[in-house]
C-alpha cells in the first residue's frame, strides 16, 4: 500500500514535470516566458478578489443563518445573561469594522490592479489620518474594557451569604460532587488519605465531614440559590466547563479554585422551552487530561428548591458510608465486580 | 578577505563615492571586480552545502527544513480531522501510516491526542518560527541593509544545526513505543509530568523537551546574531529611519525571541527536574495510579506563568516577520510607499513592547485573582491598538495605487484579511468575562488559526515567492502561484470560520470525538464540511511544492531585479557570491519606499540612487 503510494506519487510528479516543460517551451517560443504580472492577470486578479470577498460574505451570512440556531440556547444561570449581552454586543462592534475594512480591501484590490500608464500616487503618510485611526480605536476599546472589566467584576463577586457549598471533585476521568450537608461546610481533605471507599481523601474525623455527600454522574442543584463550587482535582489539571450555566473554572491539583453562579431555568422548564425532553445540563471537561478527556462528563439537573431539598435528603452521608461498618456481603459484591 | 565585515568609510559628499577606490565597483582596464570577495578556491560541498556558514545557504536549509516538518504537520492535521468528521470510521490509509496506532483505520485517542500535539508544536515552532524567522531574517537582514554576512557565520551555522537536531529528534519521536507526547502542545504538567497520566508522557515527553531545549538554543544563537548584524552592520547610510519594514520586523522579533525563550528553557528545565529528579516545582497533592505522589508543594500555575511569558510573545515572534514580509510586498507592489513608515515601526515596537504584559490572558479561569485578570483584560486589549494602525496602513497604502498581482502580492493581501479576521475574534477571547464561557473550546481554534496560522503561513507564503528569485536565481511560475493562493485562501476560511460556531456551541479543543454528548449531535455535520476544506487545502499545498521544487531547477532564470525593488537585496548578482556583493558595499542614499516619485519618470528608485540634484529625501 505504502509502495504503490509512493509510486503514484513519483509518477504524478514526474508527469507534471514534462508537462511544465513542454509548456514553458511554448511559452519561451511565443515569447511569452515570464513570471511578472501582465495588464491581463492584474485585471483578473484584482476581480477575483471582489468575486472571493463577496463570496466569503454570503459563507459568513449562510454560516450565521444555518449554524447561529445550534448555539448554546440562552443562558440558564444569572450572570449568563451579562454575559451574553456583553458578547452580543462585542460581536456587533467587531462585525463593523470587519465589513469596514474588507469593502475596503474588495474595493482598492479591484479598482487600483495595475494597468498601463496608470501610476500610484505618491502617499506616504498623513498624520491627521493616522491620529483618526488611532484614535477611534482606542475609544471603542475603552467602551469594550469599560464593559468587559465591570461584567467581570459582577460576574467574580461572591455574594456574601446564603449560597450552596458543593465541592466538584476531577480525576481522570469523572466528576465528583460533594454536597457540604446539613451544616453547609465542606469537611477538611488530604490527599494522602484516599483509600478504598474514601475516594477523596476526606479526613472523617472532623464533624463538618461527616455530614457531607458524595454523588456521582448525576448532580443537583436548585434553581435561584447561589451555588458555590469549590473545585479539586486528584490527578492533572482539568476544566469544569458548564457551557449552559456559561461557566468555567480551571480544577488545579494542590490548589483549590472556586466559581459560583445561580441556575435561574429547572431542568423541566429548559426542557419544555426547548421542546426537547431529551434535554440534560452538563459538566464537561474542557482542559485536556488524557486519552478519555473527550468524554468526562456529568450530568446536571436544576431542580425546584423543594425537589432539590427532597433529592439531596435521599442520599446518604459520609457517616452512613464510610464510617458505618460494612455488611459482611458488599465485600464480596466488590470482590465480584 | 581582509575588509569582509567592514563597512565602508563614510563619504562626506555622497558624489565622490566614484573617485574613492573603496567604492570603485569595476576595473575598465583589467575587466575585473575590484575589492572581490569570490575570489578564493572551489568550496568543498561540505562546506557549501552542509555546515555552511554563508547566510544565504543557512536560510535556504532553514526553509527546506521547514518545508519538511510544514508536510509533516499538515499531513498529521488531515487524519485527525478524518477522524473528527466521521469519529470511529475506518480509513486504511490512517493504519498505513500510523500503524498499531489506527487499529484497523480507526485512530486510537491517545494518537488523536499525540497527532494534535505535535502538529502545533511543529507549526507554531517548527515551521512558523524556525521556517519564517530563520529563512528570512538569513536571508534578508545581510541582504537589506547591505552587509557581507552575519556578524557571526559560525553561530548562524550552529543556528541552523541545532534546528536540525531538534526537528529530528520531534520527528524521532514518533517512531518509539509509547508514542510521541500527547499533553497538547503548551504540555502543561502535571499531565506532561507523570507518564502514569498518558502512554504520551513517557519517553516521547522527554524527547519533546529535549528537542525544545534543542531548539531554544538555536533560536537563541540565531536572534543574538540577527540584532548584532542590524545594530552594527548596516552599510553607510542606512540610517534605522532607512530600514525596510522587513528589518524592522525581524530586528524587533529576534528581541523579543531573545528576551522569551530563555523563559520557555527554564519552564522546560524546571519540568525535566520533575519527570527525572524527583523535584517538585510543579507538582502538588497529586494521587495517580492508584497511590499517592510522593513529590509536593509545587503548582502548575508557576509552569503555565512561565510558558505563556514565553507563549504570548511567541505569537508575535510569529507574526512581525510575516507583517514585515507583507509591508515589503506590499509597498513594491502596490507602486507605492508604504503609508505611515513611522507609525509602521512604531506600532511593530508597541506590538512587541505589550505582548510582554498580556501573558495571563490565557489564564483567566486557573484561579487567578479576579483583579490580576482585568489588569490584563486591559492590557491585551491595548495591543489592538497597533493592530488596527497596521491594517488601515496597509489599506491605506493600496488606495490610488497600481497593484502589480504577483503570487506574493496575493498571499500579502490574504493576509490583511486574516489578520483582520483572526485579530477581531481575539477581542472576545481577551475579555475575560466572555473567556469564561469560550476558553478552551473550538473559538480560541479558530481565533488563533486565523490570526497567527495563517497570517504567518501567508507571510511565508509571500516571502517564498517574492524572494524565490534572491534564493535560486529563478522564478516560480506565477500561474501555480495564483492556483495555490486561491484554493489556500479558500480552504483557510472553509476551515476554521465555522469553528467559530462549533467554539459559541460549547465544544471544547481536543477533543477526540464530540458524540459522547446529545447537546453536539447536530453539529457534527460542521466538522464534516470542516474536514472537506482541510483535505482540499492540504492538496492544493502540493501545487505549491512542485512549483517550488520545479522552479529551483527548470524555472525560468531570474533578472537582478525582477519586481523592480528599491532595497538593496536587489543590487547583488543574481548567482550567490560569497560575500553578496561584487566590490565595495552599496551606499544608501533614501529610504526603501521611494515608489512612484511624482517628479521621477520611473516608478521606483533604488536605495543606493542618490539624491537628485535639487531632490530632498522623502519626507517619511
Amino acid at each position: 500500500m505504502v509502495k504503490l503510494i509512493i509510486v503514484v506519487l513519483a509518477l504524478a510528479f514526474y508527469a507534471m514535470w514534462q508537462l511544465m516543460n513542454v509548456y514553458n517551451l511554448s511559452r519561451k517560443m511565443k515569447g511569452t516566458l515570464s513570471e511578472n504580472s501582465t495588464v491581463k492577470d492584474n485585471e483578473l486578479q484584482g476581480k477575483l478578489f471582489v468575486v472571493y470577498f463577496a463570496a466569503f460574505f454570503a459563507f459568513v451570512a449562510w454560516q450565521l443563518i444555518e449554524y447561529g440556531p445550534r448555539l448554546l440556547p440562552e443562558s440558564a444561570s444569572e450572570h449568563g445573561k451579562i454575559t451574553d449581552w456583553l458578547m452580543n454586543l462585542n460581536l456587533i462592534i467587531i462585525a463593523i469594522p470587519f465589513v469596514i475594512t474588507h469593502l475596503f480591501l474588495a474595493f482598492f484590490t479591484w479598482k487600483y490592479s495595475g494597468k498601463n500608464g496608470q501610476k500610484a500616487v505618491f502617499y506616504s503618510h498623513n498624520n491627521k489620518l493616522e491620529m483618526i485611526w488611532t484614535i477611534v480605536p482606542a475609544i471603542v476599546l475603552t467602551v469594550i474594557i469599560a464593559y468587559g472589566i465591570k461584567s467581570w467584576n459582577t460576574i467574580t463577586a461572591l455574594p456574601t451569604e446564603g449560597m450552596q457549598e458543593i465541592e466538584l471533585y476531577a480525576q481522570q476521568f469523572n466528576w465528583t460532587a460533594r454536597y457540604a450537608g446539613a451544616d453547609n461546610k465542606l469537611g477538611p481533605n488530604n490527599y494522602l488519605k484516599i483509600e478504598g471507599a474514601n475516594e477523596l481523601g476526606i479526613l472523617m474525623d472532623s464533624t463538618t465531614s461527616q455530614d457531607d455527600k458524595i454523588v456521582k454522574g448525576e448532580m443537583h442543584i436548585p434553581v435561584g440559590v447561589p451555588v458555590n463550587f469549590k473545585m479539586r482535582s486528584r490527578d492533572v489539571i482539568h476544566s469544569a466547563y458548564m457551557p449552559h450555566f456559561r461557566s468555567q473554572m480551571n480544577c488545579v491539583p494542590g490548589m483549590s479554585t472556586q466559581m459560583h453562579f445561580t441556575p435561574t431555568i429547572t431542568t423541566a422548564q429548559m426542557q419544555a422551552k426547548l421542546k426537547n425532553p431529551k434535554f440534560k445540563y452538563v459538566l464537561l471537561c474542557a482542559k485536556i487530561c488524557g486519552s478519555s478527556h473527550w468524554n468526562m462528563q456529568m450530568d446536571i439537573v436544576v431542580d425546584t428548591p423543594t425537589d432539590y431539598k427532597k433529592w439531596l435528603a435521599e442520599q446518604k452521608t459520609l457517616a452512613e458510608t464510610l464510617l458505618a461498618p460494612a455488611p459482611a456481603d458488599s465485600a464480596v459484591v466488590v470482590a465480584a465486580k | 578577505m581582509s575588509n569582509f565585515n567592514e563597512i565602508p568609510k563614510e563619504t562626506s559628499a555622497l558624489g565622490n563615492v566614484k573617485n574613492d577606490p573603496e567604492h570603485k565597483l569595476y576595473d575598465d582596464e583589467s575587466h575585473t571586480y575590484l575589492n572581490d570577495h569570490d575570489d578564493h578556491d572551489e568550496q568543498h560541498w561540505i562546506e557549501k552545502y552542509v555546515f555552511s556558514t554563508d547566510h544565504k545557504m543557512i536560510s535556504k536549509q532553514y526553509l527546506l527544513t521547514a518545508i519538511v516538518m510544514g508536510v509533516i504537520a499538515m499531513t498529521m492535521s488531515t487524519f485527525f480531522r478524518l477522524q473528527l468528521a466521521w469519529p470511529g470510521k475506518a480509513f486504511p490509509i490512517l493504519e498505513v501510516f500510523l500503524g498499531k496506532w489506527a487499529p484497523g483505520g480507526v485512530l486510537d485517542p491517545n494518537m488523536y491526542l499525540a497527532l494534535v500535539t505535535i502538529h502545533g508544536t511543529i507549526m507554531v515552532f517548527f515551521v512558523l518560527t524556525g521556517g519564517l524567522s530563520g529563512t528570512f531574517s538569513n536571508l534578508l537582514i545581510p541582504l537589506q541593509i547591505g552587509a557581507r554576512d552575519m556578524a557571526s557565520g559560525f553561530l548562524n551555522m550552529l543556528s541552523y544545526w541545532f534546528f536540525f537536531i531538534s526537528s529530528a529528534i520531534m520527528v524521532a519521536s514518533f517512531f518509539i513505543e509509547t508514542g510521541p507526547a500527547s499533553g497538547g502542545w503548551t504540555v502543561y504538567p502535571p499531565l506532561s509530568a507523570l507518564p502514569q497520566a498518558m502512554p504520551g508522557s513517557g519517553l516521547g515527553m522527554t524527547l519533546w523537551l529535549v528537542s525544545m531545549t534543542f531548539f531554544v538554543i538555536s533560536s537563541l544563537l540565531g536572534g543574538l546574531n540577527y540584532i548584532v548584524t542590524v545594530i552594527n552592520l548596516r552599510t553607510v547610510g542606512m540610517k534605522m529611519t532607512r530600514l525596510p519594514l522587513t528589518i524592522w520586523a525581524f530586528f524587533v522579533t529576534a528581541i523579543l525571541g531573545v528576551l522569551s525563550f530563555p523563559v520557555l528553557l527554564s519552564a522546560v528545565v524546571l519540568l525535566i527536574m520533575d519527570r527525572g529528579f524527583g523535584t517538585s516545582f510543579y507538582l502538588s497533592d497529586i494521587f495517580i495510579g492508584g497511590q499517592a505522589l510522593e513529590q509536593s508543594g509545587g503548582s502548575p500555575i508557576l509552569y503555565e506563568h512561565l510558558f505563556w511569558f514565553l507563549g504570548h510573545p511567541e505569537v508575535y515572534i510569529v507574526l512581525l516577520p510575516a507583517l514585515g514580509i507583507t509591508s515589503e510586498i506590499v509597498a513594491t507592489n502596490s507602486r507605492k510607499p508604504i503609508f505611515g513608515y513611522r507609525a509602521m515601526i512604531g506600532s511593530i515596537i508597541a506590538i512587541a513592547f505589550l505582548s510582554f504584559i498580556v501573558w495571563g490572558h490565557h489564564m483567566f479561569i486557573t484561579g487567578m485573582s479576579p483583579f490580576l485578570g482585568s489588569v490584563f483584560v486591559f492590557t491585551t486589549l491595548l495591543i489592538a491598538i497597533p493592530s488596527a494602525v497596521k491594517v488601515f496602513n496597509y489599506i491605506s497604502t493600496l488606495w490610488k495605487s497600481n497593484i502589480q498581482y504577483t503570487p506574493a502580492m496575493l498571499f500579502a493581501v490574504g493576509l490583511v484579511s486574516t489578520f483582520i479576521t483572526g485579530g477581531l475574534t481575539g477581542i472576545i477571547l481577551a475579555d475575560s468575562a466572555l473567556d469564561i464561557n469560550v476558553h478552551d473550546t473550538y473559538f480560541v481554534v479558530a481565533h488563533f488559526h486565523i490570526v497567527m496560522g495563517a497570517s504567518a503561513i501567508f507571510g511565508l507564503f509571500a516571502g517564498v515567492y517574492h524572494w524565490f528569485p534572491k534564493m535560486f536565481g529563478r522564478m516560480m511560475n506565477k500561474t501555480l502561484g495564483y492556483v495555490h493562493f486561491w484554493a489556500t485562501m479558500i480552504a483557510v476560511y472553509g476551515v476554521f470560520f465555522p469553528m467559530h460556531f462549533l467554539g459559541l456551541a460549547g465544544v471544547p479543543r481536543r477533543y477526540y470525538s464530540i458524540e459522547a454528548f446529545e447537546m453536539f449531535n447536530n453539529l457534527v455535520d460542521i466538522n464534516v464540511l470542516i474536514t472537506c476544506f482541510a483535505i482540499f487545502g492540504a492538496l492544493a499545498q502540493f501545487v505549491f511544492l512542485f512549483n517550488y521544487f520545479y522552479s529551483m531547477y527548470k524555472g525560468p532564470v531570474a533578472s537582478a531585479n525582477p519586481w523592480k525593488s528599491n532595497t538593496l537585496e536587489w543590487t547583488t548578482p543574481v548567482e550567490h557570491i560569497h560575500g553578496n556583493w561584487h566590490g565595495a558595499l552599496p551606499v544608501v542614499h533614501r529610504w526603501a519606499y521611494d515608489y512612484s516619485r511624482p517628479d521621477l519618470e520611473n516608478d521606483f528608485m533604488p536605495q543606493t540612487s542618490p539624491l537628485l540634484p535639487h531632490e530632498a529625501e522623502a519626507a517619511h
